[in-house]
């Protein structure tokens, strides 16, 4: 096996093999948190760590671990690092984490997680797994505060809770997207940021599997 | 390795995982919970505030709250009780000895305490200035939780103050605005008879309706949560609410009772 370089292991994540962009995971509370820029990062930041440590940890282990109950031993991990990052917020960040409410606990089932830890860090050392987990962390949290930033300037006029653009209902001229406030919108943004980034990364765009036949044939008689 | 997947490893793989986790956390849990339960305290008595307008950004809150009382009622009497070891809400609801279910239920909230909380706010003089009253009712998606401050004249609202709901962000989660919670001061919810008579209107109050004093806008496109806020104050401050208890507290007001 080729010697993985850390470099090339921390930021490749980040756009050339984007976790939300390029193998859509984690969509899931990529649309429900990030309607504020506040909560987006304080969810990027709990990502981070869990994804960092539950990398390093199952990689610590995983010599011992027995295949035949490997997942659940990986759950275990993860669930254990996501209720302390939850106690910590109730603790120590309390509004914060009344607004994330669920989504917190959600990380578990963060399938970005999961599959860094079945993928990666099942077969590396602890150091390049934990590196590994920290860039696609990474990669993760790019894409969320994107659409964060995009959501919260067009539905609230605001960046983190500082008003830049004046709300007509206040006096002001803008007239708020409400569609930004809804998770549908996070779609489309996701949608933008992945044509965007296929449309500078051409290697990304995937063949078609298959051509789709013409739906009427030509008679030799015509 | 050459036994990984024999049973032994399998049980004390599993065992030795399960161990070091709940060691974690059961330690976060249990060093973090006073911190928690105060993060919590100081919320709702942020909130008790707010709903009465005696809130300002940056005070100190517990200091505020040393002027206001609370007490506990009986819901069915209307006087005041002392249950020995307090009264939890939150446990109340639960407990089948310390509430009933509800027929009817128009605020879905499927079942009500035999006793509730009052908050009393008193200003410099010790006259009565706020009675602030906890309520709660079903919406759209949630349950919706809100403090609702009267005037000493138990009909004319102070403020109210949602605080813990689920409803759509931007719609019906609206409930939360300061500025919709602002058109409530001054709105009546108990008539001259004491009887609760309150509507939310479907988008504004029309003009020169003879009940506007009654009447309080509505939130565009939260029609149900809209109506769930309209029972939420029809039902507690109902016969089955704390009307029984504000009918009390008002003879006692006359009276010269209570201050």
């Amino acid at each position: 096996m080729a010697q993985l370089k850390t470099r090339e292991v921390l930021f490749a994540p980040i756009f050339a093999n984007n976790p939300i962009a390029l193998q859509i995971l984690g969509i899931c509370s990529a649309l429900a948190i990030t309607t504020k820029l506040s909560t987006t990062v304080t969810m990027c930041l709990a990502v981070i760590f869990v994804l960092t440590l539950s990398n390093f940890f199952v990689s610590v282990i995983r010599n011992m671990i027995p295949s035949n109950i490997r997942i659940i031993v990986q759950m275990t991990i993860i669930t254990a690092l996501v209720i302390v990052v939850d106690q910590f917020l109730q603790a120590y960040a309390f509004q914060l984490s009344r607004e994330l409410s669920v989504f917190v606990g959600l990380i578990i089932t963060n399938c970005i997680v999961l599959g860094r830890a079945e993928a990666f860090a099942m077969q590396n050392p602890p150091w390049i797994s934990a590196v590994d987990g920290f860039g696609n962390a990474l990669g993760y949290s790019v894409v969320l505060l994107a659409v964060g930033f995009s959501r919260e300037l067009f539905g609230s006029g605001s960046v983190f809770g500082v008003q830049l653009m004046a709300l007509a209902s206040e006096g002001g001229w803008y007239i708020p997207n409400g569609l930004m406030l809804l998770p549908p919108s996070a779609f489309f943004l996701i949608g933008g940021f992945i044509w965007i980034l296929r449309s500078v990364r051409v290697e990304q765009v995937e063949t078609e599997p298959y051509e789709i036949g013409p739906n009427t044939r030509t008679s030799p008689a015509f | 390795m050459k036994d990984k997947n024999s049973i032994g490893n399998v049980l004390r793989v599993a065992v030795g995982v399960c161990l070091v986790c709940a060691v974690i956390v059961s330690t976060a849990a249990v060093t973090l919970r006073p911190l928690q339960e105060e993060n919590r305290a100081a919320f709702r008595q942020l909130n008790v505030l707010r709903a009465a307008g005696l809130y300002e950004p940056g005070m100190n809150v517990s200091a505020a709250f040393e002027r206001i009382e609370r007490r506990i009622i009986d819901f069915d009497t209307g006087s005041y009780v002392d249950p020995p070891g307090g009264f939890d809400p939150v446990r109340a609801v639960r407990d089948p000895a310390q509430s009933r279910a509800l027929s009817g239920d128009p605020a879905g909230i499927g079942r009500r305490t035999h006793y509730g909380e009052v908050f009393l706010a008193y200003d410099d003089g010790g006259q009565l200035e706020r009675i602030i009253l906890p309520v709660h009712a079903y919406g759209l998606w949630s349950t919706m939780y809100a403090f609702l401050a009267l005037e000493p004249d138990l009909r004319t609202v102070a403020g109210i103050s949602f605080f813990e709901h689920g409803e759509t962000p931007g719609l019906g989660g609206e409930i939360d605005n300061p500025r919709w919670q602002e058109n409530w001061v001054g709105r009546r919810v108990r008539d001259q008879a004491g009887n609760a008579v309150f509507r939310v209107d479907r988008g504004r109050t029309p003009e020169g309706v003879a009940d506007a004093d009654y009447r309080v806008d509505g939130l565009t496109g939260a029609t149900i949560t809209s109506k769930g806020v309209e029972n939420m104050v029809r039902f507690w401050l109902g016969e089955e609410g704390y009307g029984t208890y504000l009918t009390r507290l008002e003879s006692r007001i006359r009276a010269g009772e209570v201050m």
